[in-house]
């Protein structure tokens, strides 16, 4: 009894060391700048160092049909369903901040991959890459101000 | 049943409805708006490959082009500077008319329309809201229809007065538009939240591969040359510097992409026939592309609060009528039935304090119109009847149905009854119609609790008595007290009178009479009713009015009655003297507005309101008087203005008759048979659709229909049908 106790505990322990070092909790936060209209719709993705899509981080806005207002990452992710799933919340209104928090892959950091955000606004315009920004270490807690109607942007890594 | 499913939901969604209502109005008058500001090129003008090219000629770093079904482009593109704008743009030369900027104001107005700014939660009420206007207004509609008496009537003019008159006319003229606008809406919320499917989306499928090749110029891809702009909703541009990417197209046909390269269309993929059924509803519910329809719901949801606030208010006067909660045990297990007839409400205000004096004494009651006689009562021992008598002893309006359901009325033997009339002695035929109930109820075989009392000019004196000889042949004790509700009048000054007759026989006087001191007249329309409270007298007298408010002065003509209380006091008054009267508003009795001729009948001073209407004709309309006098010398009423009415074209054709010759040669006649000597005239008349109004004595009334029923034989119809088609008006006393 006491041999399969510890072979779990032994295996749990494994595990987790496992996602430890494979993965980083990674925070994003997005201030967006005031502006006249309805709440932004963002694409928080991954892109590799030549703008390919990798990755969806998070979706702000619930209704798909206007996802395609949000033009790199809809591209990139040909809008499929299964590159989103679970990574979807409210749309952002003006002067609000958006935080986010997730796990991402050690290969992923610091190996040439940015951090994009597209926004789109009824009524708007839709931006490719407000913020566009290099997942490193040492871009970590660092202010980086967007184009249109994200005012600023950084990540935090644990 | 219908009328609280007409009535519970308005009253407790009537903020939200108020508010959807005015919000929406404001956001209609949008579609006209922007439809002014748009240049619209024809369909086939303009491609939009050409469109494009202009606009890229004079923006930098065009990334969209936004077509609204107004009509208007925007085009969004970011400066050298990299800031982002929207500019209105001529499609024509492809320039700016301005920066596109939403009015905040107008987005703040939508969010309330859609939402109450409450976002999802919001959006959810927005839509029951709109699903209960269906059901507010589909339950109008048939209450309308009920209430008029058929789907015909629904397009004539509607009888009645006050709120409840204002509410249906507003409703009539609005409830498409309402409905169509609530069940626009309510099949959008109901898109929105996915109970329907949208299939004005189409998820775009991206090309799998494009042909990387440089990017071509705008206005030279193929696919873009053969689009017309008229049909284009948003074009796409590709990301600069990407030549993966590719145009992206929307148009009222479907959706698809572009090789920017190539100019080849790519994946388009159609809108469905329901999306497209999907879009119009759209549509219909914004007036985006249609501006004039979007007026017109504007101005059908701007009666919503009128509706709301009369709607209310009809709601909260009936429940003060019933206030006092008598409760009405149902027909079958009431053990004492009251039946009334009555032509107005003071009756009721009798029947209510016998009702409630009852109940006290233990009965169960049941209480309704003499028209709504059951043929059997099988728990009752006791049936009282109150009721008026109209004109010359005939049924009043809630009790015309009383005897012919008579008829089939079968009683327990035990049943007994008292009848309670109600009447003026100083008309024939006093409490006739009462006296004609008691006849026919005792005929039934049914056993009178004692002989019928007539209760003069609603004395409260009488009906106390009468309720003690009640309580001591039944030994309940009732303490009956009611009082009619004092008349709120104004005082009026006599300011003229002309006076017609000889030797104080058929004594005609106009009188006419403005408001003492510095009040003002309230408003008034020739054919209403001027209530006269005679001093020490408890009832009123009513008389026609000749005038309208823009006369500025009541005009009244009044004949002295042989005996007449009220017609002696009024021909007694010097210059200066004043009365106690009011208005009571009488809109049945009013010419139909539109073209149609009208042929106004009348009999000594019967002519009052009839030369008022004569008088307000300026619009010229066809309109003829036959009326008829005693003496042409000495009572000829209205002469020297129905001379100038009919000089200035007011009047078409003026027929008089008089019945006292002056000598042997003067022709003696009555109105109607100057109507049967014209009857090929007022048949053609008639064809052409004339209205007819009656005004006079009820002797002359009669002979009016007999007249007119022979001269519509060859028509093949009669008096009785003009009536239902409310095209006979009649003011018969």
């Amino acid at each position: 009894m006491r041999k399969y106790i510890f072979l779990a505990l032994s295996l749990i322990t494994a595990f987790t060391l496992s996602m430890s070092a494979q993965a980083q909790e990674v925070t994003f936060t997005t201030h967006l700048a005031r502006y006249d209209g309805s709440g932004a719709y963002l694409a928080i993705y991954l892109a590799d160092a030549h703008g390919r899509y990798r990755k969806t981080i998070w979706v702000a806005g619930r209704n798909a049909r206007y996802y395609f207002e949000l033009p790199g990452w809809a591209r990139g992710s040909r809008l499929r369903p299964s590159e989103y799933d679970g990574m979807t919340g409210a749309s952002v209104t003006s002067g609000h901040t958006l935080v986010v928090t997730k796990n991402i892959p050690d290969n992923l950091i610091n190996k040439g991959y940015q951090i994009v955000i597209d926004s789109a606004v009824e009524n708007g315009n839709s931006n490719r890459a407000d913020i566009s920004t290099p997942l490193t270490t040492a871009g970590s807690g660092k202010t980086v101000m967007g184009s249109v109607y994200v005012l600023s942007f950084r990540y935090d890594l644990k | 049943m219908l009328r609280k499913l007409h009535g519970l939901p308005s009253l407790f969604m009537a903020l939200f409805l108020i508010t959807i209502a005015t919000t929406g109005t404001m956001l209609s008058l949008m579609p006209a708006i922007h439809r002014a500001h748009a240049v619209v090129p024809d369909k086939g003008e303009v491609s939009v490959a050409a469109m494009a090219q202009r606009i890229v000629q004079h923006h930098p770093n065009v990334e969209k082009i936004d077509r609204k079904l107004s009509g208007e482009v925007v085009v969004y593109y970011k400066t050298a500077s990299h800031q982002p704008k929207a500019d209105l743009v001529n499609p024509l030369t492809g320039q700016s008319i301005g920066p596109y900027q939403p009015s905040a104001f107008m987005n703040w107005v939508e969010d309330m329309h859609r939402s109450f700014l409450l976002h999802d939660t919001g959006r959810k009420l927005a839509g029951g809201v709109a699903l209960v206007m269906v059901l507010i207004c589909l339950s109008g509609v048939f209450l309308l229809v009920r209430r008029l008496g058929g789907w015909k009537a629904l397009i004539k003019p509607i009888k009645g007065s006050g709120v409840k008159r204002i509410h249906s006319e507003l409703a009539r003229f609005a409830v498409l538009g309402l409905l169509l606008s609530s069940l626009t809406g309510s099949y959008m919320s109901a898109m929105r939240f996915g109970f329907v499917k949208d299939h004005t989306f189409i998820p775009p499928s991206f090309p799998s591969s494009v042909s990387g090749g440089q990017p071509a110029p705008v206005g030279s891809l193929i696919a873009l040359k053969n689009i017309d702009l008229t049909s284009l909703h948003e074009l796409v541009f590709p990301y600069p510097g990407d030549l993966q990417d590719f145009y992206t197209l929307t148009t009222e046909q479907g959706s698809g992409f572009v090789d920017q390269s190539t100019g080849t269309l790519l994946n388009f993929t159609r809108l469905p026939p329901m999306g497209v059924f999907q879009q119009w509803i759209i549509r219909l519910h914004t007036g985006q592309g249609i501006w004039w329809l979007g007026l017109i719901l504007g101005a059908s949801a701007l009666t919503v609060p009128v509706l709301s606030y009369t709607g209310v208010l009809a709601w909260w006067r009936k429940r003060r009528v019933k206030k006092g909660d008598l409760v009405n045990t149902p027909s079958k297990e009431a053990d004492t039935i009251l039946l009334v007839g009555t032509e107005g409400q003071t009756t009721w205000g009798f029947a209510q304090d016998l009702q409630r004096q009852l109940i006290r004494a233990g009965r169960h009651v049941h209480c309704a119109q003499m028209n709504q006689l059951v043929e059997d009562y099988p728990q009752a021992d006791t049936l009282f009847i109150l009721t008026s008598t109209y004109g010359n002893g005939d049924a009043p309006t809630t009790a015309q149905q009383f005897m012919n359901k008579l008829k089939r009325f079968t009683s327990n033997n035990s049943l007994r009854f008292a009848v309670l009339g109600f009447g003026d002695r100083q008309f024939p035929n006093f409490c006739q119609f009462a006296l004609d109930v008691t006849t026919a109820l005792e005929q039934k075989g049914l056993t009178p609790l004692c002989h019928t009392e007539l209760i003069n000019r609603s004395s409260a004196e009488q009906f106390r008595e009468w309720g003690k000889t009640i309580a001591d042949l039944t030994g309940w004790p009732l303490a009956l007290s009611y009082h009619p509700q004092p008349i709120a009048t104004q005082t009026l000054a006599l300011v003229g009178r002309e006076d017609y007759g000889v030797n104080g026989r058929a004594a005609t006087s106009i009188l006419r009479f403005r408001a003492a001191g510095a009040h003002s007249l309230p408003f008034f329309e020739a054919g209403d009713l001027l209530g006269v409270m005679p001093p020490q007298e408890a009832t009123a007298r009513f008389y026609s009015l000749a005038s309208s408010t823009t006369d500025d002065v009541l005009e009244i003509c009044v004949r002295k009655q042989p005996n007449g209380v009220c017609s002696s006091y009024l021909h007694g008054l010097q210059l200066g003297d004043c009365i106690e009267g009011f208005i009571r508003h009488n809109p049945e009795f009013r010419p139909a507005v539109g073209r149609h001729p009208v042929i106004l009948i009348g009999a000594g001073a019967g002519i009052g309101p009839l030369t008022g209407f004569i008088r307000q004709n300026t619009q010229r309309h066809p309109m003829f008087l036959y009326w008829g006098g005693r003496n042409q010398k000495v009572d000829f009423l209205y002469q020297p203005d129905l001379t100038r009415y009919l000089n200035d074209q007011r009047l078409t054709g003026l027929q008089t008759a008089f019945s006292q010759g002056e000598d042997q040669t003067t022709e003696k006649a009555y109105v109607q048979d100057k109507l049967l000597q014209d009857q090929a005239t007022v048949r053609q008349l008639l064809e052409q659709g004339a209205q007819i109004l009656v005004c006079g004595g009820r002797g002359m009334a009669n002979g009016v229909t007999q007249a007119l029923n022979d001269i519509l034989e060859p028509l093949q119809t009669n008096v009785d049908t003009l009536k239902a088609q409310g095209r006979y008006l009649e003011d018969v006393y």
